[in-house]
């Protein structure tokens, strides 16, 4: 069980929240400019990282709020948690393959 | 290769059971291979097979990083059935069931196939409509399904709840008989010793950790025991598909997520038929041995740990008592994880790359162990071809530009 910390409601249990997979997708700025390769990448390509790794969280049960996390696939071990549109926090020295 | 039959058994009782062979070689790797298969599960060792026995190729590894079938292999709930909604799904799945129904002659090996029936059930008039449909499609598709209310779901599993004032009442099932379990070590196992006796070097302990590329065609691949020169290269890596794609420098549409399952305690016979449920998340067989097998769906976060949450286990025994309150003083014995590679449209991957001489095989997530030999089938002609069969080419990595996804959410989903 992962204690995901909220940055608005602080630690709490990882049932309530859901997650929503990949940070930092952006929308296209300009979608009748796509392709199909570019809409393919967009909707369905992901990086899947082994290692550090940037994904969004919903506290679906809490504030109803979207931040991001930094999270090792591997360890599980969470970095720290961040506001939409804030940085990142920096990752520890061994984080090697981060995305 | 020593042929396996009750008279070998019989000679071997003479000499106490010391004089068996070993099953395959452990060969050191050669410098140049025609084609390389990148990892030991049932899928990259029936490939292996396929392509030494249907296309006469011979000079051909496995590279396993780990030992055979360690992977998701040996960690699923061995359910097979190939009653999936669409065409393109049913046609391999159907291919990959009847492949299975000969498969213990065809290598000589007892994976012990038991076509004990699978019941798919239905707590909603959704699902009643949506499994319905479903059983209609599987028989334009030449696919058996049956249709059971309530009475006929308990008349073929008697321990089963249908109370209309549980939370999630039984309103039916679908059922294919056809459908039931098999051994997972023995399909690794028994593919690896028939691909080795046809020359196939498998090779354990030896982790790919590079994709040597030239003008854009696979040369060979890096690994912790060496080099090695490939014409061509075949992924079957499951959970790990996107890191070997990474060193390719291709894109998937896939992630890796914990999938969990748990057996109990060894029980008397209880339940002889596999019973899914996708609504109330649960599915249930019962083991040779006695064990309830159970499992659920994945755990909703990106991992390559093999393990996942206590509160998915929880989720799932929850609706499983409600299914068999005869379980309630079961005691659990033992609960473990694997990676699945899920795909947005719940349909594998059989494809080749923007890398001449490369594919992959890959996206099963879920509910791949069924499929084994009808995926090792259809990647073996792929790769002896440089085309795919008719069987697998819709499950190319072009649908997700073209759009034609199949999408087997509904009979994959939580079922496996
Ligand atoms: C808990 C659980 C329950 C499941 N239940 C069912 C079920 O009931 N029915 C069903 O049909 N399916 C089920 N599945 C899914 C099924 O197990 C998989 O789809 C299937 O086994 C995949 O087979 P594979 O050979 O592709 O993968 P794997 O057996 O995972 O083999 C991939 C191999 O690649 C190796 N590898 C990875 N990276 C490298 C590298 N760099 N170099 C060398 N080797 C590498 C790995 O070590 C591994 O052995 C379940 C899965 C799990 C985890
Ligand atoms: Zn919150």
């Amino acid at each position: 069980m992962l204690n995901i910390d909220c940055p608005w409601c602080g630690k709490r249990h990882e049932t309530e929240f859901r997650y929503g997979g990949e940070a930092h997708i952006a929308r296209p700025e300009d979608p009748a400019k796509l392709d199909d390769a570019e809409w393919a990448e967009f909707l369905f390509m992901r990086t899947n990282t082994k290692g550090y790794f940037a994904e969004r969280w919903l506290h679906s049960h809490g504030c109803r709020r979207w931040f991001n996390v930094i999270r090792h696939t591997v360890t599980h071990e969470i970095v720290g948690s961040y506001k939409m549109g804030e940085k990142p926090p920096k990752l520890p020295k061994s984080a090697g393959g981060a995305k | 290769m020593v042929k396996y039959s009750i008279f070998t058994i019989a000679r071997n009782a003479l000499t106490s059971h010391k004089n068996w062979p070993k099953q395959w070689r452990s060969p050191e790797p050669k410098s140049s291979y025609d084609v390389i298969i990148i990892g030991g599960g049932g899928h990259g060792l029936a490939t292996a097979y396929y392509l030494a026995k249907e296309h006469g190729m011979r000079n051909i590894a496995v590279l396993e990083k780990g030992w055979l079938g360690g992977g998701n292999t040996a960690r699923n709930t061995t359910i097979v059935r190939s009653n999936y909604l669409w065409d393109e799904s049913a046609a391999i799945y159907e291919k990959s069931l009847q492949l299975w129904e000969g498969l213990a002659q065809d290598i000589n090996y007892n994976v012990m196939l038991s076509q004990r029936g699978v019941l798919n059930l239905a707590h909603s008039l959704g699902d009643v409509r949506e499994g319905v449909r479903r059983v209609n499609a599987n028989r334009l598709n030449g696919v058996d399904a049956e249709w059971l209310d309530a009475e006929g779901v308990k008349d073929f599993c008697p321990i089963i709840n249908i109370s209309k004032t549980a939370r999630h009442p039984v309103l039916g099932a679908t059922l294919q008989r056809r459908g039931g379990v098999a051994r997972h070590d023995s399909v690794a196992w028994g593919y690896a010793r028939a691909a080795d006796a046809l020359g196939v070097d498998i090779i354990q302990n030896c982790e790919v950790t590079g994709i040597k590329r030239e003008g854009g065609k696979v040369t060979g691949v890096e690994t912790t025991r060496g080099d090695i020169a490939a014409k061509k290269i075949g992924v079957v890596a499951a959970g790990h598909s996107s890191v070997i794609a990474e060193m390719a420098g291709i894109r998937l549409p896939v992630t890796s997520h914990p999938l969990q399952a748990l057996v109990s305690e060894p029980i008397k016979p209880v339940i002889d038929c596999v019973v899914m449920s996708g609504a109330v998340h649960v599915y249930v067989s019962q083991s040779d041995k006695g064990e309830l097998v159970m499992g659920a769906g994945i755990d909703s976060f990106n991992s390559y740990a093999q393990r996942g949450s206590f509160h998915v286990i929880e989720h799932q025994l929850g609706a499983c008592l409600e299914l068999f309150p005869i379980f309630s003083r079961v005691r659990m014995m033992r609960s473990w994880g694997g990676i699945v590679d899920t795909c947005p449209d719940a349909s594998p991957i059989l494809s080749g790359t923007s890398v001449e001489g490369l594919y992959f095989n890959c996206g099963w997530g879920t509910g791949g162990f069924k499929a084994t030999p009808g995926s090792g089938w259809c990647f073996a002609y792929t790769l002896a071809n440089d085309a795919p069969h008719p069987l697998n080419a819709p499950f190319s990595l072009s649908r997700f530009e073209s759009g034609a996804l199949i999408d087997e959410h509904g009979a994959a989903g939580v079922a496996h």
